[in-house]
């Protein structure tokens, strides 16, 4: 079967989201879609899925034209969905998110939860996908959850399989055996549309790839031929630099020590499992790891949103274990976390109002209870100018900036003062590369002004770019320490699997 | 687990740019929340007219009479419902604005909504629905009443330190609330309206008392306060004259004032909108969410509570179960009406106070009963409410969804 | 073709190395502990100093087939103690070790024990029909009740219902309205429907207009309670017939009611508490067995996962909340065709919001959620039966269920998790 994209146009507010987009895929193959965070690709495939409607062009089936007035008619045709952010029911179980929609029923709308639970089992073992069928959604883990969903759309008889970012959430590990869930489900005759923003991934699965930037495609690449640096000048448009210039480092004092912490997560478990390591001035330790190992956990000790259970935090010399976070802010540490819309900014405050959103407290920003708005302004035009934030005015709301000028406000914000400590979190996530390259240089600057910096980061190729010395975080301990010349990305995975030999650090027992 | 999923713009997307200039700003400064000013000002506004015209209807409707009238004689109904209307509206605007005397009620019934609509405004600004300004009142009228009638001391301290207890008062009932929430995340809807109901049933129990009951007889009604502790007229060194309208009036002006300042001008205010927008991003930015919390509440229990003291301190001088009204609910109203602005709910509360008192001469020359008004209220909040729906109505474009106020339990 | 199983160092399920108590916990088991060695010695002040006396709870009445079923007869001070050595042993061992997940239990079993105690104080030297406290609890805990089911109806879809106090009052007039206009049967009908009526108001803003949900149920009572005080007024001040219906008296199920005390409490009752029992069931048994109860709760969990499933999540909200309201509507009009026949002002009296907090105390399910509405009905029965029996101020026991309900939403009875969605709109591109 063929599945044809023609001419697929899609306009939001502001912004042309899908610019006369046509692709092609056949059963028995693979298309990668490439292109980076806001190309438009997840746009796209939501609008061959049905959850948007395109505001011209057409899809067509086999050359039949299709009319898709929600997800409903687009599975009835074939097309099935795993999204980058799984749709699975947190508090069900596998069996019941996977008939979901399409229940088998005894009669008069009752469920046959047996039948259903063998219908999964079936699928399980006809595709070689294992999983526990009474298992809940939320006591499994990513790599399972992921199997999940791909029954998901093969018990809806999917023809086309389209994956939104599938490796995101996965180890090295994980995404190999991924890569053979698709090679299998390709051979057994499916199409398949792999969407992703990983030019290596890409490479290695793809039979074929289509590039798309700022809404349309600009380019067909064979991937035996294309090479690395030709796919992402075509992402981004002009050749990209995949390393940041940077001197090597020159370490001072130490300036946060980490001894034996243990964090406890909500559900009481040990997210951070006696962790040990430093950070001294004037060089950059980053944190690598699959989300979900406890570097959330983590950073939020250090930055006094959650209490350890034990250990010790000092930071400068001064304990601050059990600090809160506006005492660990006086003790200038600057803290870039990892979620800036729900922790980083107020979206309906003003820039301006945004600027002081953790020192308004004290002068010369307030003098007692009362605020002194002049100052306030000042400071927030001299740094927006600083930074480089493009927004018309600093009394703009904050929800009306791009997600990369956001960040540069979070980083004016925290940079601009004089810091002995960065905790930064995630620090590019879901930005450009413009922004990327920016905040890369920022930090980097900050770091040669002496402060001590300490990053986290699931995007391997930033950890390896940025860190003078890499920690791997695993199911809460740190499993390896190593630095980016001695060390490659495939290493790294397998410390980030949990393979690769540890510290010493306590190995689960497997079950 | 699922994200949230995020807003449809993608990344790249540049700042819309919003159109600047003085005049703009000096008007958003005034109503204090980004907010375009056609949807402050014009949407209330249309939303009070339709209010009206639909209550009109019901006034009508419920007329059986003249629905029967309307099967006979169409066209002569028609003329009647007509002048029914018109004589009730007209009742209504005369009761309202027709005299000086008017004029005083008004503002006596305006009084304590100004109270009572900010301590509702004050809660949205942290994001809390303060639904407790009834029992945060009565809290008050009572802290007031005792000082009030137990110490006789000269105007100069009594009437402060009456105040001062209504105050505190209200601002213990208000802060309950708060520290619940912020202790053990219970939602403060509940909170506040359930401690609405033990205030009233304490106050008619107290009312029963030996110590607060009025000696010789046996009716659950206060004793009178001391008048050391009255609020003065506002006009009562003019001999002729029965305007009620007390200096309460002018502590309510005061009030709104104070709010102002307190919410836009200072560190604790900011904190409260920080908090209110985003409490986690106000963690991180150091603050005590849990703090603010108690805090708000108690501010708003606080401004409810004085509202109880001044309408015992200026207009009634002892408590009597009944004193509080609908107040509590009112306040509501004020407090979307004016945009949870200080300045909104004060012009809200006018509007309120002329309703509730054009309304009583409308009910005493009419045959609508004063109900009527709480209907015109709710309508009110209905259109205030939904945005989309006026936009549908009256095609007026207005800029900003409505804020989610709420986030479910937590 | 590679087999891809589940490799030894990636378990199926992710087990946790050791479940730790945080410092938060033990600090609340501490107080726990001692919050009942305080009830020990509150018991013994209170009720057992001083109190002579047995106290009589009679389990039968005249009327019922084994009246000579003898009465319960404890001696008044005596129980007391009892109960307080009992509290003080069990608050000890709750400072000391806690209970682990038995601590609930405990809970609730010493709360049962303390409410004996006050029960045998305030009925010494005395006597108290207990079989007819236990049917009043049943018979005023159904509008409560109602109220609960159809708020956890509507909160399982993700819709939160603040307006069940309007749906309770609404159903109340009409049911009265129509009930004295013509039957009691069509009473019944109007009722549900206007429940129906203002269930479709809250679901148009909250799910179309996607307006705050809270603000339009706070909305929808204020409109409710206005309209229905100023018809009240106009109607019925010309027009008294209009207020006046046929009350649906007890009906005694032949066989089951003639069980002593457990037969007149549960089966002697009027339809408004056979209809409780039924839906009850009902909902139990959809929500977690049938098709359309597996798409609700999915709904109210993860809409988008729904919505990318084919569900049509606008309209399982529509319809769910709808259907919520006709349970409000229904139970609104127990307060006039099942109790007075006659509506006055406000009579719901806060029922709505008590309701909601019966909902939050049973964990957002059907069974838990009517278990705490009768068990505020009880406070609200006892408050009348003791009223008779001693003059304690009655404005204390009024205000009990109000106490109750903050207690229970402050979560001392313990945290629960509502529906992950809910109270957000659900924004379909």
């Amino acid at each position: 079967m063929e599945l044809e994209l023609r001419g697929i146009t899609k306009r939001f507010p502001g912004v042309l989201a899908n610019d006369s987009v046509s692709l092609t895929v056949r059963s028995g193959e693979i298309l990668g879609l490439l292109g980076e965070n806001g190309a438009g690709k997840t746009t796209l495939m939501n609008i061959l899925y049905g959850l948007y409607s395109a505001d011209e062009g057409e899809i067509l089936i086999d050359g039949e034209p299709q009319a898709f007035s929600g997800p409903g008619d687009a599975i009835a045709a074939g097309i099935g969905m795993v999204h980058q952010h799984f749709m699975l029911v947190p508090v069900f179980s596998v069996a019941e998110n996977v008939v979901l929609g399409v229940e088998p029923t005894i009669g008069g709308g009752v469920l046959n939860l047996k039948k259903a639970r063998q219908d999964v089992v079936d699928i399980s073992e006809k595709y070689n996908l294992e999983v526990p069928p009474d298992s809940i959604i939320e006591d499994l883990p990513v790599g399972v959850q992921q199997r999940v969903e791909i029954i998901k759309v093969l018990f809806r008889q999917a023809e086309v399989l389209v994956f939104d970012e599938p490796t995101a959430v996965l180890t090295p590990q994980e995404v190999e055996e991924f890569f053979e869930i698709l090679r299998s489900l390709r051979d057994a005759g499916r199409a398949i549309v792999f969407i992703t923003h990983k030019l290596k991934e890409v490479l290695q699965i793809a039979d074929r790839i289509s590039v798309l930037r700022r809404g349309a495609v600009v380019g067909e690449a064979n991937p035996k031929q294309v090479t690395e640096a030709a796919l992402a000048e075509l992402m981004v448009g002009r050749p990209v630099d995949l390393v940041v210039d940077k001197e090597p480092a020159e370490p001072g004092a130490t300036v946060l020590q980490i001894e034996n912490l243990v964090v406890v997560d909500e559900r009481l478990h040990r997210a951070v499992n006696d962790v040990s390591f430093e950070v001294r001035a004037g060089e950059i330790v980053g944190i690598a790891g699959v989300q979900g190992n406890g570097q959330s956990e983590l950073v939020e000790a250090l930055t006094g949103l959650r209490e350890p259970l034990t250990g010790k935090i000092s930071i400068g010399g001064e304990d601050a274990s059990r600090s809160s976070p506006r005492e660990i802010h006086s003790m200038s540490v600057a803290h870039v976390p990892e979620d800036r819309q729900r922790s980083g900014l107020v979206l309906k405050f003003t820039v301006a109002e945004n600027m002081v959103l953790d020192t308004y407290h004290a002068p010369p920003y307030s003098r007692g209870v009362v605020m002194d708005w002049d100052e306030t302004r000042r400071t927030a035009e001299r740094l927006v100018k600083q930074y480089d934030v493009r927004t018309p005015s600093i009394d703009v709301e904050m929800a009306n900036l791009s997600g990369g000028n956001q960040q540069k406000v979070i980083v004016a914000r925290e940079f601009g003062r004089d810091v002995k400590l960065v905790v930064a979190s995630q620090p590019t996530r879901g930005l450009d590369v413009g922004s990327i390259e920016y905040i890369h240089e920022r930090i980097v600057q900050e770091r040669d002004e002496g402060a001590a910096i300490l990053i986290v980061s699931t995007e391997l190729d930033e950890v390896l770019a940025l860190s003078d010395r890499i920690l791997v975080m695993y199911r809460g301990t740190l499993v390896a320490e190593t630095t980016p010349e001695t060390t490659t990305a495939a290493e790294l995975g397998l410390h980030m699997a949990g393979a690769g030999g540890g510290l010493g650090a306590p190995e689960d027992a497997p079950s | 687990m699922s994200d949230r999923t995020e807003a449809p713009v993608p990344e790249d997307a540049e700042a819309t740019p919003d159109g600047d200039d003085n005049g703009r700003r000096f008007f958003e400064d005034i109503t204090g929340i980004n907010v375009d000013w056609r949807s402050a000002a014009i949407v209330p506004l249309l939303a009070v007219l339709t209010a009206l015209v639909v209550g009109a209807f019901i006034v009508i409707l419920s007329d059986t009479e003249l629905l029967k009238k309307f099967g006979s004689e169409p066209l002569a109904a028609l003329g009647d419902s007509w002048s029914l209307i018109a004589e009730a509206y007209s009742a209504l605007a005369r009761g309202a604005f027709g005299s000086v005397d008017a004029w005083s009620e008004t503002l006596v019934s305006a009084t304590p909504l100004i109270f009572t609509g900010l301590a509702v405004a004050i809660g949205f600004r942290a994001g809390l629905f303060n639904i407790g300004g009834q029992g945060q009142l009565i809290a008050g009228g009572m802290g007031a009443l005792i000082i009030g009638f137990s110490f006789n001391l000269p105007s100069i301290l009594h009437i402060p330190l009456a105040l001062i207890a209504g105050i505190l008062a209200g601002a213990i009932w208000g802060g309950m609330s708060g520290l619940l929430k912020a202790r053990s995340g219970a939602h403060e809807v509940i909170t506040t309206i359930m401690l609405n109901f033990i205030a009233l049933f304490l106050m008619r129990w107290a009312l029963k008392t030996e110590f607060i009951r009025v000696e010789g007889r046996q009716d659950p009604i206060s004793k009178t306060i001391e008048t050391s502790a009255y609020l003065p007229r506002l006009f009562g060194f003019l001999d002729n004259t029965q305007l009620r309208v007390h200096l309460g009036f002018v502590l309510a002006l005061l009030a709104a004032w104070f709010i102002y300042w307190l919410l836009f001008k200072t560190t604790i205010g900011y904190e409260f909108r920080a908090t209110g927008y985003n409490p986690d991003a106000a963690r991180y930015g150091g603050m005590n969410v849990t703090r603010v919390y108690v805090l708000v509440m108690a501010v708003a229990g606080g401004a409810a509570g004085m509202g109880g003291a001044v309408e015992i301190q200026g207009l009634h001088h002892s408590v009597v179960d009944g004193f509080q009204g609908t107040l509590g609910f009112d306040a509501i109203a004020l407090a979307l009406l004016g945009r949870s602005h200080p300045v909104g709910v004060v012009l809200a509360s006018l509007l309120f106070g002329a309703l509730v008192s054009g309304g009583r001469t409308m009910q005493a020359q009419t045959d609508v009963p004063i109900d009527l008004i709480l209907v015109v209220q709710a309508l009110v909040i209905m259109f205030i409410a939904a945005p989309a729906l006026i936009r549908a109505i009256f095609r007026v474009r207005t800029g900003k969804e409505v804020e989610q106020l709420t986030r479910g339990w937590s | 073709m590679v087999i891809v199983t589940t490799t030894a160092d990636r378990p199926g399920v992710d087990q946790p190395e050791e479940v730790v108590r945080t410092p938060a916990e033990l600090r609340r088991a501490r107080v726990l502990g001692i919050v009942y060695i305080v009830m020990a010695l509150g018991v013994l002040w209170f009720f057992a100093k001083g109190t002579t006396g047995d106290a009589t709870f009679g389990l039968t009445r005249p009327q019922d087939r084994f009246s000579d079923f003898p009465d319960l007869t404890v001696p008044a001070a005596g129980s007391a103690y009892l109960v307080a050595v009992v509290l003080a042993f069990v608050g000890t061992v709750q400072l000391i070790r806690g209970f682990g997940k038995w601590t609930n239990a405990v809970l609730a079993v010493v709360l049962t024990l303390v409410l004996f105690s006050f029960l045998a104080w305030a009925a010494a030297g005395k006597s108290i029909s207990m079989v007819g406290m236990m049917r009043g609890a049943i018979s005023l805990g159904v509008p409560i009740a109602l109220g609960a089911l159809s708020g956890v109806l509507c909160e399982r879809v993700a819709v939160i219902n603040i307006a069940i106090e309007g749906m309770l009052l609404g159903g109340a007039f009409t049911g009265a309205l129509v009930g004295s206009l013509f039957n009691s049967w069509l009473g019944l009908v109007a009722a549900t429907l206007t429940g129906v009526l203002l269930a479709w108001i809250l679901a148009v803003f909250a799910i179309r207009y996607r307006v705050d949900q809270i603000i339009v149920g706070v909305v929808i009572n204020i409109f409710v309670l206005g309209l229905t005080g100023f018809l009240a007024f106009r109607l019925t001040e010309r027009n008294p017939e209009l207020n006046s219906a046929s009350v649906f008296g007890p009906i005694g199920i032949p066989l089951l009611k003639d069980i002593p005390f457990i037969g007149p409490v549960f089966f002697d009752q009027n339809l408004f508490v056979y209809a409780m029992y039924i839906f009850t069931v009902a909902l139990t048994f959809g929500l977690f067995r049938t098709k359309w109860g597996l798409r609700s709760r999915a709904v109210g969990e993860h809409p988008k996962a729904a919505d990318t499933l084919g569900v049509n999540v606008y309209r399982m909200r529509y319809l769910n909340v709808m259907l919520g309201g006709a349970l409000a509507g229904f139970g609104g009009a127990f307060f006039t065709l099942g109790a007075v026949g006659r509506f006055d002002d406000n009579m719901t009296a806060g029922r709505g919001f008590i309701a909601l907090a019966a909902m939050i105390f049973g964990r957002w399910h059907p069974v838990g959620a009517v278990s705490g509405a009768l068990l505020f009905g009880f406070a609200d029965s006892m408050r009348i039966r003791l009223a008779l029996v001693r003059p304690i101020p009655s404005e204390f026991l009024a205000m009990a269920p109000y106490i109750a309900t903050i207690i229970v939403v402050a979560g001392l009875v313990g945290r629960a998790r509502p529906p992950a969605a809910d109270g957000q709109p659900y924004i379909k591109e």
